[in-house]
């Protein structure tokens, strides 16, 4: 027996635990890659589950000889918290609950303690006893990781996402020489408004835009800030010297903003987008008539 | 009487991105309650309104919305909740165009035509509640659609 390994014996479970698994590491490993959770996260290939069981191996043995199975926040885990987070964040794609990542976690339980006990066939009974206690205690510190790596991957994924809600596209479409249209969807939280200003005003000044029409259809709520935001971008845009007409205001909009008490008598406002840029064709004297009549109207 | 059939969801609000969500949840539970998509959208307009007066004034705070039924009528009670500065004259702060900050003054007041019962409750270096009622359909005493509790 080598040396390191009768002190083990003579030190503290977990410590005799840490040597067990570096001792071990490649059956662990080799068993492991055969659980759900390794072998449903690395498909292609057994030798990536293999090298992944390692990882995890060399961790938790760290954690073990730091003797420290019961802290989550431990060393040896920050080594693996990336790659359980992966595979926590691969589990939960292809559906899994929470209750059912732990119970694959556990899964890896009884393959270890197999080894274990196997390894310590001779060893005093209550010795086995308290390492294999250390050893459970571990798997289960293990759990606890993966839960919360899960967790935090599905704030992460929120967060994302919230940003991408403020941070839908805001195109501007010339519909005519001299008109510009943007189309806003979804909210128009003062973070939004202030990128939809700015693409407004630049879009004036880069098509040298005389009418700017802002189609709120797909706006769902309009209140106070909202009718603000719009105000504000009307009268910048005036100041560049365009007019803005504000349409697709849908007719529950319409009853709302009339209880809420706004007032946007200095917004030129129109039902459809049609009828927007009908009005803005208007004032630059290109009226829309009927052909036979002679094409456009005069200014 | 009135029945508050259990409180059914209590929403943080800390961030404009919670706002979202608030509108998004009272749209929701209206839809569901049958409320007309004129009846939504009122809710839903108050529901902004005071989800950001609680962020803005009240630093923070929470909703809680509550399914109510009185008699055969349903409706959806929600309660804004902070524990900020307070409204010291709560008649100033309702009165259209009055803002302490840099926005239109027209939230509570609009608010308050937007539902069928308001209720402020506020106190200074405590904090403030503000509750509202909507009906799906005909509020339940016709002839006092606005009546405060
Ligand atoms: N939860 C609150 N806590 C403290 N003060 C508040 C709260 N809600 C409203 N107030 C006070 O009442 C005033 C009026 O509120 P109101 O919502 O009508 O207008 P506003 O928020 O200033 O502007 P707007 O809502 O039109 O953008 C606010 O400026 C603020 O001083
Ligand atoms: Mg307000």
């Amino acid at each position: 027996m080598p040396e390191h390994e009768a002190e083990a014996r003579q030190g503290s479970p977990a410590r005799e635990v840490g040597v067990f698994l570096r001792r071990r590491r490649e059956q662990i490993a080799q068993r492991w890659a055969d659980e759900p959770l390794f072998r449903a996260v690395f498909t292609v290939s057994r030798d990536e589950a293999v090298e992944a069981g390692r990882t995890v191996a060399d961790a938790l043995a760290e954690v073990a000889t730091a003797e420290r199975v019961v802290d989550p926040e431990a060393a040896g885990f920050t080594l693996v918290r990336e790659q359980l987070a992966r595979m926590a964040a691969s589990r939960a794609r292809a559906g899994l609950g929470t209750a059912q990542v732990s119970r694959e976690v556990d899964a890896l339980r009884p393959p270890v303690v197999d080894l274990l006990v196997a390894d310590l066939a001779d060893a005093p009974a209550g010795r086995l006893r308290e390492c294999e206690s250390a050893l459970t205690v571990l798997l289960g510190t293990l759990r606890l990781v993966v839960l919360e790596t899960a967790l935090s991957e599905g704030e992460a994924l929120i967060d994302r996402q919230r940003l991408q809600l403020l941070e839908v596209a805001t195109p501007v479409i010339k519909l005519w020489d001299g008109i510009v249209a943007v189309p806003l969807i979804g909210t128009l939280d003062s973070a939004r408004s202030q990128v939809v200003m700015e693409t407004l005003l630049e879009a004036v000044v880069d098509q040298q835009a005389r009418y700017a029409i802002l189609d709120i259809t797909g706006v769902p709520t309009v209140d106070s800030l909202v009718a603000q935001h719009l105000m504000k971008t009307v009268a910048a845009a005036r100041l560049m010297g365009a007019e803005c007409v504000v349409s697709g205001i849908r007719p529950a909009i319409a009853q709302t903003i009339v209880h809420l008490g706004l007032d946007l008598g200095t917004v030129v406002t129109r039902a459809s987008l049609a009828d927007a840029l009908a009005h803005a064709l208007h004032r630059l004297g290109a009226d829309i008539v009927h052909a036979s009549s002679g094409g456009a109207g005069s200014r | 009487m009135e029945a508050a059939a259990g409180v059914d969801a209590r929403l943080p609000i800390r961030s404009d991105l919670d706002l979202v969500w608030v509108r998004q949840h009272v749209r929701q539970a209206a839809a569901r309650l049958g409320f007309g998509l004129v009846e939504q959208t009122k809710l839903v307009t108050a529901a902004s309104e005071l989800a950001r007066n609680t962020l803005v004034y009240g630093g923070g705070g929470q909703l809680t919305t509550t399914r109510v039924a009185h008699g055969r009528a349903q409706g959806l009670r929600l309660a804004f909740s902070d524990r900020g500065p307070g409204i010291a004259d709560l008649e100033q702060a309702l009165r259209d165009g009055y803002t302490s900050g840099d926005g239109l003054g027209m939230g509570l007041g609009g608010a308050r035509r937007l539902v069928h019962q308001f209720a402020i409750d506020s106190t200074p270096g405590v904090g403030t509640t503000v509750t509202v009622t909507s009906w799906a359909g005909r509020p339940p005493r016709p002839g006092h659609p606005r009546e405060e509790w």
